[in-house]
């Protein structure tokens, strides 16, 4: 096993992707965010909270999260995508519900509904983390109540070198690849997601979420300031 | 110790507003620990010890005495069911609307029908954000002939101005009658020319709310596009 001082890419091995958040670009839903890290771009709106119907769906104790993931026809390196849900959509979906679940003050708005659809233009590996960081800023714009937002991004190991934010070269590299998907809840530092595709030994997967934690504080800052930016001008108003 | 934030700044949820139990967290915040955190995206509002946050974004929620505007979208035996911009839909029962008897079995559309807006006060909000609606009090009614606009509902203070004075200001100088509700949605009526005058000055003061001597330029802006 060589140790190589930088990756294909030109990053170090605990850097990330160059990232780019913004919020509010979705003019007709009542949230939005564009978050992009590296080639894979995620764009999430939010609409809601809205009445669910059939009314069977309706929860008289707690409002409903409601997530649909979609890569879009075009967005992969080769093949076109199928449009429409599969099979993986449909888990990456509710992985992504259940991540953003926990920050959420769902209680607020009994019976009705927040619908949160992540669409990825364009894909490079590490998708359901993007449309995480997407979906967490979205649903802060929406003026959702939330305890915290969520931030992402996958770590791993290629061929025994721990690295994060793998790309679809790492994770599909020959030899031995782990790529662990991570989500965090910034301010308790709580785990909300943490899936694995491959295999780990426990002192590399230590090591990796070590390297994760300090990339998801990173990405937390860039969320923070994408909505800070839309509503600072509202800051100072003289009304009341 | 202390507040972690300045007053009238943006925070994000779960960004630390203040440390120690000197503070209370009120709208919008709740307490950790020791700490008080952001629960919404909005603007801090710290000025006793009370901290609470002005939310700057999300659909309208229904508070005890707003008047809004609302559309019916069903008839009931009992009353009507009215659209209120928001995430839950409003009542409002006949003998909350109708000064004269009305027998049990009337046909109520002929009172009120779909697609109707009515300005409409808010009576009652239960904790399962049930909306009880009245329609007797001044400046109730169905709306007539005219134009409904939406505004973003966080916006509508600012369009209405320090009493009034924004859209009082508006009003004089389009000669239109103008309602906006707490809701965020409104009702222009007047001269065709003046309505779309009167909308786009609506419009404008909702876009640059955040500016300051905004009331100067919309009294231009309003000048410069006045009839003769």
């Amino acid at each position: 096993m060589i140790k190589m001082e930088l990756r294909k890419d030109g990053r170090r091995f605990d850097e990330m992707r160059t990232i780019e958040a913004r919020a509010g670009v979705v003019k007709n839903a009542d949230g939005s965010a564009l978050f992009r890290i590296g080639d894979t771009v995620a764009y999430a709106a939010v609409y809601g909270p809205r009445e669910l119907y059939p009314k069977f769906l309706q929860d008289p104790t707690k409002g409903i999260l409601r997530c649909r993931y979609n890569m879009m026809p075009f967005s992969g390196a080769g093949d076109r995508v199928k449009p429409g849900p599969s099979r993986r959509s449909t888990e990456i979906s509710l992985v992504i519900e259940k991540a953003l679940l926990p920050v959420l003050s769902l209680e607020e708005f009994p019976n009705a509904v927040v619908d949160v659809f992540i669409d990825l233009p364009q894909t490079d590996a590490g998708t359901r983390c993007a449309g995480i960081c997407a979906a967490s800023i979205a649903l802060a714009d929406a003026g959702i109540a939330m305890k915290d937002l969520v931030s992402a991004v996958s770590t791993g190991h290629v061929n025994g070198q721990v690295v994060v934010d793998l790309t679809y070269d790492e994770e599909s590299a020959e030899g031995e690849v782990a790529d662990i998907p991570v989500a965090f809840m910034p301010r308790t530092g709580k785990l909300t997601l943490l899936q694995m595709d491959g295999e780990i030994g426990k002192e590399q997967l230590m090591h990796s979420l070590e390297l994760v934690r300090k990339a998801c504080r990173q990405i937390y800052e860039i969320q923070k300031a994408a909505l800070k930016e839309k509503y600072t001008f509202n800051g100072e108003s003289d009304e009341e | 110790m202390g507040l972690s934030v300045k007053d009238k700044e943006i925070v994000v949820p779960g960004e630390e507003l203040a440390q120690g139990m000197d503070y209370l967290p009120s709208y919008g915040t709740f307490r950790d620990g020791e700490t008080i955190v952001a629960g919404r995206l909005g603007m801090v509002s710290a000025e006793s010890r009370i901290i609470k946050l002005i939310p700057l974004a999300g659909k309208y929620l229904p508070k005890t005495n707003d008047t809004i505007i609302g559309r019916v979208f069903d008839v009931t035996m009992s009353g009507w069911m009215i659209d209120i911009n928001s995430a839950y839909s409003a009542m409002l029962g006949v003998k909350d609307a109708v000064p004269e008897f009305v027998a049990r079995g009337t046909d109520l559309t002929k009172y009120f029908s779909f697609g109707d807006y009515l300005v409409t006060r808010i009576i009652n909000v239960t904790s399962k954000n049930f909306v009880d609606l009245t329609l007797k009090g001044p400046g109730l009614k169905k709306l007539g002939e005219g134009r409904i606009i939406h505004v973003s509902p966080h916006k509508v203070p600012r369009i209405i101005g320090k009493q009034g004075s924004m859209i009082s200001m508006i009003k004089d100088s389009t000669n239109c009658r103008i309602v906006i509700g707490q809701n965020g949605i409104g009702w222009v009526q007047g001269e065709p020319e003046d309505e779309l005058v009167a909308i786009q000055a609506i419009r404008k003061v909702e876009d640059e709310s955040h500016t300051s001597g905004l009331t100067e330029r919309i009294k231009e802006f309003l000048d410069r596009n006045k009839r003769q």
